[in-house]
């Protein structure tokens, strides 16, 4: 990890509350860490222009949905992404998926879920309940795209679509 | 999306079981088995005579839940399946593509079915004896997870009876901790097994909740290509894998949960295969007392509990005299291993040659401020704010 992610990292709020989706009891007051330490990091993005992703959740929190985008010569180009809170969450990572990216890279698992890095998993293991969505988007999303986009544009994968610049 | 097969009706009047044709006019009612187990289970209770496995028979009450039946679960199910298991549930999401050509079992004509449904047709046509029962679901949502639970605790041979053992044939770690958290609840022992996406190492794992240390009880293990980790290149994939390893874990993980089961031989806890130097590592590895599952503790207090009233278990052998337990250990590993090369530099010492850990538990540390401070908003303030950004 470079010294400029570690920075961007370092100010992602930790979390405190250690709840799945199936402690009744907990799960809202993590659901609200997750809320609260998303908003810091979009807001930080946003303040160094580097505003990446939009997401939102249904009511429970239990789903969650929207779109990153990434930059390449001057291009923007965007992607759907979504994602399930599994049952083990925040023991284990939610993973991120872009479906019409599905078939079109060998970095990605079934249902199109981006394949990480093999340091993401141990550093995630090590800073259960600390990391939520918002790290799993700057450690995991935002590499992924860094490097996969490129590499998919340069081969003629994925193709500059006008009608997305807004 | 679920059903169950038991398509056990090719029987005729006579006995000449040659004639394959599964005409669906002549359905009887006679109990099949009778007329042709002679022959399709021979061989197995061939085992009984010789002494091996003492109550065979047993096999036929048992019930035995897979999640995952790719390339390894689909095999081990067929194993299964040919040795006349009472009943088998299977789950999975996904389905049958062309680059799972390359492993055992499906084959080109079930592209695009569901794993489960293209499993329950080829299964129940080789043992139609054999309940299958097959869950076309991902067990680690919230909706499902529920589902399976239930399923654990009451779809055994007999309705409203636990099943008698999970295999965890999945190939990513939130569905291993999915069952490892539903197994804990449920008290059933699972084995859990993998093949490393290099395709040359794998391993099977046996977790009897509150005895042996369960999937939560420390960071997971890995067993080493037995090459220089570093030359292996993942730029540009994901995984690959090869037929004869997956069929090897597969063997290896029937062949356990058999002994286990029907009670004969020596169970290995954990298992381990490194195919580029045909090195099998094995262990024990106790639970941890302060696991994060909290099922985990209860079980293990009742494990406790259970063995201060009864004599040991007579079943189990005792451990062999060349084991090595290290006072030292945190998890209780228990090296049974002898015939190892060896060690490497960065090796764990708790741990057999060729295992280790995935990451070590060494938490940062943490400021307060660093910390979200959660205030007066509400869930609903906070999900509308975030929509604004
Ligand atoms: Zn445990």
């Amino acid at each position: 990890m470079g010294d400029e992610s570690k920075k961007t990292l370092s100010k992602i709020p930790l979390l405190k509350t250690k709840a799945g989706p199936r402690d009744k009891e907990l799960w809202p007051q993590r659901l609200k860490e997750e809320y609260i330490s998303l908003i810091q990091y979009v807001q930080n993005n946003k303040k160094t222009d580097n505003d990446w992703f939009k997401l939102e959740s249904n009511k429970e929190g239990t789903r969650w949905f929207g779109k990153c985008w990434f930059i390449h010569n001057l291009l923007k180009y965007e992607f759907d992404i979504e994602f399930d809170i599994p049952v083990t969450f925040p023991v284990t990572a939610p993973e991120i998926a872009i479906p019409e990216l599905d078939g079109k890279t060998a970095k990605m698992y079934r249902g199109g879920k981006i394949c990480l890095s093999d340091h993401f998993k141990p550093l995630w293991g090590k800073n259960v309940p600390k990391f939520g969505i918002a790290h799993a988007m700057a450690l995991g999303l935002g590499p992924w795209l860094a490097v996969e986009v490129p590499d998919l544009i340069e081969k003629g994968v994925i193709k500059y679509k006008e009608k997305e610049q807004s | 999306m679920s059903s169950i097969l038991n398509v056990a009706e090719e029987e005729t009047s006579s006995n000449d079981s040659n004639t394959e044709s599964s005409s669906n006019d002549n359905v009887s009612y006679i109990p099949h088995k009778l007329v042709h187990s002679d022959q399709c289970y021979s061989r197995l209770m061939a085992l009984k005579r010789m002494g091996i496995v003492n109550n065979y028979e047993k096999i036929r009450k048992l019930c035995i839940t897979i999640v995952g039946i790719g390339g390894v679960g689909s095999v081990a199910a067929e194993m299964l399946v040919r040795c006349g298991i009472g009943k088998i549930i299977l789950f999975d999401y996904d389905q049958v593509e062309w680059s799972n050509m390359n492993r055992l079992f499906y084959q080109p004509r079930h592209i695009g079915l569901s794993k489960v449904e293209a499993a329950g047709l080829t299964l129940s046509s080789i043992n139609p004896d054999v309940i299958i029962e097959t869950h076309h679901m991902d067990i680690t949502k919230v909706e499902t997870y529920e589902f399976f639970l239930d399923s654990l605790e009451t779809s055994g041979l007999t309705f409203g009876h636990p099943v008698d053992m999970v295999l965890s044939c999945v190939d990513n770690f939130e569905a291993r901790m999915a069952i490892n958290s539903a197994c804990n609840e449920k008290n059933i022992t699972w084995f859990e097994s993998g093949v490393a996406e290099n395709a040359v190492s794998g391993h099977i794992q046996m977790i009897v909740p509150g005895k042996t240390a369960c999937f939560a009880c420390a960071p997971p293990l890995m067993v080493s290509a037995g090459i220089d980790e570093k030359s292996i290149k993942k730029e540009g994939v994901c995984a690959a894998s090869l037929p004869t390893t997956m069929g090897i874990i597969s063997g290896f993980l029937v062949q356990n949960a058999l002994k286990k089961l029907l009670q004969f031989g020596k169970v290995s806890d954990y298992l381990g295969y490194m195919a580029l130097t045909d090195f099998f590592p094995t262990m024990t590895l106790k639970p941890n007392p302060f696991c994060q599952d909290n099922y985990c503790k209860i079980r293990q207090d009742e494990y406790k509990l259970n063995e201060k009233q009864q004599p040991p278990d007579n079943c189990e052998p005792a451990p062999s005299e060349d084991s090595v337990v290290h006072d030292d250990n945190t998890w209780g590993i228990t090296l049974v291993s002898e015939s190892e090369p060896e060690k490497s530099h960065e090796q764990d010492l708790s741990l057999p040659t060729g295992i280790n850990r995935e990451f070590t538990v060494d938490s940062l540390p943490c400021n307060e401020d660093e910390e979200v401070s959660v205030g007066e908003e509400t869930l609903e303030d906070l999900q509308c704010k975030m929509k604004a950004l």
